[in-house]
């Protein structure tokens, strides 16, 4: 365990350096870019530029368009309203932030989920992670320029959460999963459709290395672009897939198995180079993961109960009944008004762009005390820092694309 | 003595006065709507977490470019702003001020329950109702609405033009560039 | 310092090290019962020594920072959740928690022995009104500058009721 301490201090102070020396040469050759919210480049942010000729000599990310106060709001409510709070800000992948939030409850109150509730939240979660690798590799194309691949990106998107329709009703926000448990079963043909879209999705991915991955534009403007470095990256605390392309491979799945990863193979594709080719790459290559990962679940998942006992003890004879014809459950009202023991609880899970993180504090009461939430597009705004001085301007889309930064969910 | 037809008065004015009695007339209005309802042009400004399904909504399973409207990116050049989603105090401002700059006839298209009335964040402290901020022709309720209701909801403002017709203003504003042009 | 038996080795040894480094510098240090989080309480003037030694341990960034508010007994508890990249500590996380004042909250700011924590602190500033000394640009962050009030996530903010109809932007 022996620490980098001089090393890491050194790389501070050059990067500090390097952000100051722009800041000293203002005057007559810096113009102030102002790349706001009205802007097909921007996202829901605003982008403050200081350029000098052609080169961006500082960068200064204006977020909070998108801010809205979710752990303010949660301390009004219920434990279990807060559920669809969650699954707001990051609407891509909404299925791992509610598993983290359920997971941190579940922890406080000490109920155990039975295997089949965790076989079928693992496959919602890949799904939806699948769903969300799409939408980003969508928007790395458009901003480039290649509309084609904005195009085939949410078109086969589309197979993915007609999916997840299938299985629970809903085409993005599920409010799927509970404490105890989940909602709904699967459909007897699940199994067969799931296996279709997977069989589509993987002759599509041939497809696509044809047009986006050796497209010779693609590459001239994304290899050797905003290289990040494997102990820069470590200094500045960044998750998902961008730190897996420079090297690490810190993926919460394998560190802290939570659900049924425990019982299933998978791979973490890690790269060297740490540029925006390599991002973009590892994304396809998780998409090939979640395909393997769905597969062995699908074929594994055990009989069963889909919510646990502690619960299901508490139904009246009507809940009895719906379960037992419809294997969907029907929430005793007693749920509204939950009140977990005096205490605290942690969760960590990973999602479509990284680790998200959360922590309940509670005083016995029916709403948390204090509800800590952060996501990993919260903890990789300070690339646009440190990461785009030194770049012109007509790279700034192209890295931005690449970091697949999700406004809303910075912002929460 | 010669039989013929005498002109009283100059072409010059003749041929003023009949366009304009001609652009107040039926054939001539009816033309001018049916292009503004099939070229609605929405800016691109995404307010909040419905801008995924107004993007799903452009793809190809769901084309919306069929009916006429495609999102482009200059406020000047567009004539529809579609609210997508909850308004937070910020991005109000700069909604009202992307607003401010289109050209007439313009029209605003609220989709999903946070611009109706706040939706599942009602209480909190930083947000406005789109109806505050400007007049609102179209509501679409849902969290997220499909992207079927957002092209029901194209199909109702095509409907409100063409039955309502433009506002007195914006004819004014097309009399006044004819008369302009043919002085 | 706890009496329950710990399953995990790995888990004793970073105890036996944490508790040998820090014992002049923590008040106190236990975990929890699914011994994934260990926590350290510490006085705040000694915030930063202690923040020195866990990076020479290993532990290299920051993955929150925020505050917990007390106002019954007038005190604002800072609440740093710090993790590590390295393959044998990485599954730990350590929360350290300080407590203070909550008329006048100023405490050391730690970039220059985390720099992943300077969006995090610009953030508990904004929200807690908690002033964090030596921070390079301590500003707004998610916050419009036309909010009336200070301080939101404080319990005792007041959100000004609005009816229905009535406009609440200045541009109407």
């Amino acid at each position: 365990m022996s620490g980098s301490q001089d090393i890491t201090q050194e790389l501070a102070q050059e990067m500090f350096r390097v952000v100051e020396t722009g800041v000293k040469e203002e005057g007559e050759r810096l113009i102030e870019l102002q790349i706001g919210p009205t802007h097909p480049g921007s996202g829901h942010m605003r982008i403050l530029a200081w350029v000098d000729g052609d080169i961006i000599v500082r960068c200064d990310p204006d977020i909070g368009f998108v801010h809205r106060t979710i752990e303010k709001l949660s301390e009004n409510r219920a434990y279990i309203k807060t559920i669809p709070l969650v699954e707001r800000p990051s609407l891509l992948d909404t299925t791992p932030m509610t598993i983290g939030y359920v997971n941190a409850l579940e922890k406080l109150m000490g109920i155990e989920v039975p295997p089949r509730a965790r076989y079928l939240r693992t496959i919602l979660a890949e799904i939806t992670r699948i769903a969300s690798h799409f939408y980003g590799i969508g928007i790395l194309a458009i901003f480039l320029g290649h509309s084609t691949g904005f195009m085939w990106a949410f078109g086969d998107r589309e197979v993915m959460i007609e999916l997840a329709t299938m299985l629970t009703g809903a085409r993005i926000t599920y409010a799927y999963v509970i404490p105890g448990g989940v909602r709904r079963d699967m459909p007897q043909n699940f199994p067969d459709a799931v296996e279709k879209g997977l069989r589509y999705i993987e002759k599509r991915l041939k497809e696509w290395e044809k047009i986006f991955l050796n497209n010779p534009v693609v590459e001239r403007r994304l290899r050797d672009v905003g290289i990040l470095k494997p102990n820069i990256a470590r200094m500045l605390g960044v998750t998902g897939p961008n730190i897996r392309a420079s090297g690490i491979d810190y993926d919460v799945r394998m560190i802290e198995p939570y659900e049924a990863y425990d019982e299933i193979d998978f791979m973490i594709p890690v790269a060297e180079e740490g540029d925006a080719y390599a991002r973009g790459l590892i994304r396809f290559k998780e998409i090939e993961q979640s395909i393997n990962i769905i597969r062995q679940a699908v074929k594994k998942i055990p009989e069963g109960e889909i919510i646990s006992p502690q619960i299901s003890r508490l139904f009246n004879p009507l809940m009895k009944k719906i379960y037992a014809e419809q294997k969907r459950v029907k929430l005793p009202s007693l749920m509204a008004t939950l009140k977990p023991p005096k205490g605290e609880a942690m969760a960590r899970v990973e999602a479509g762009r990284g680790e998200a993180l959360f922590h309940i504090i509670s005083d016995g009461s029916t709403n948390p005390y204090r509800f800590r939430f952060v996501t990993p597009s919260f903890r990789n705004v300070i690339l646009f820092k440190y990461l785009i001085p030194g770049h012109r301007i007509a790279d700034l889309p192209a890295i931005y694309g690449s970091l697949d930064y999700f406004p809303p969910e910075a912002d929460r | 003595m010669e039989r013929g037809v005498v002109f009283i008065g100059s072409i010059d004015i003749f041929v003023k006065k009949l366009i304009r009695s001609l652009i107040e007339k039926k054939p001539v209005k009816d033309v001018l709507e049916w292009a503004i309802s099939y070229s609605l042009w929405p800016v691109h400004l995404m307010t909040s977490c419905c801008g995924v399904e107004l993007a799903g909504a452009y793809s190809p399973r769901y084309d919306l470019e069929r009916y006429g409207s495609l999102p482009f990116v200059s406020p000047r050049q567009t004539n529809l702003i579609i609210i997508e989603g909850t308004l937070t105090l910020k991005m109000a401002k700069v909604a009202r001020i992307t607003w401010e700059q289109m050209a007439d006839p313009k029209f605003v298209i609220a989709m999903g329950a946070c611009a109706i009335d706040g939706g599942l964040f009602w209480n909190s402290y930083n947000i406005v109702r789109a109806n505050e901020i400007m007049p609102v022709d179209v509501y679409i309720p849902g969290c997220p609405p499909r992207p079927e209701a957002l092209a029901r909801a194209i199909l109702m403002l095509q409907d409100k033009i063409r039955s309502s017709g433009v506002s007195r203003e914006d004819l004014e504003i097309l009399r006044r560039y004819v008369k302009s042009q043919t002085r | 310092m706890s009496q329950v038996s710990i399953k995990d080795p790995d888990l004793n040894n970073l105890l036996n090290i944490l508790n040998e480094e820090l014992k002049d510098l923590a008040t106190k240090i236990y975990i929890d019962k699914t011994e994934r989080v260990v926590y350290i309480e510490v006085a705040k003037e000694k915030i930063l020594d202690l923040a020195k030694k866990m990076l020479h341990l290993g532990f290299d960034h920051v993955k929150s920072v925020s505050a917990v508010d007390y106002p019954q007994e007038k005190k604002i508890e800072l609440m740093i959740h710090v993790g590590s990249y390295l393959r044998v500590i990485r599954k730990y996380t350590i929360i350290i928690r300080s407590m203070l004042e909550r008329d006048n909250p100023r405490v050391s700011s730690l970039t220059s022995v985390w720099p992943s924590a300077e969006f995090h602190e610009r953030e508990t500033w904004e929200m807690f009104g908690v002033y964090f000394e030596g921070h390079p640009d301590l500003r707004r962050l998610l916050l419009p500058e036309e909010l009336e009030g200070k301080w939101p996530m404080r319990k005792d903010f007041r959100i000004a009721t609005r009816k229905a109809g009535e406009a609440e932007a200045p541009w109407k």
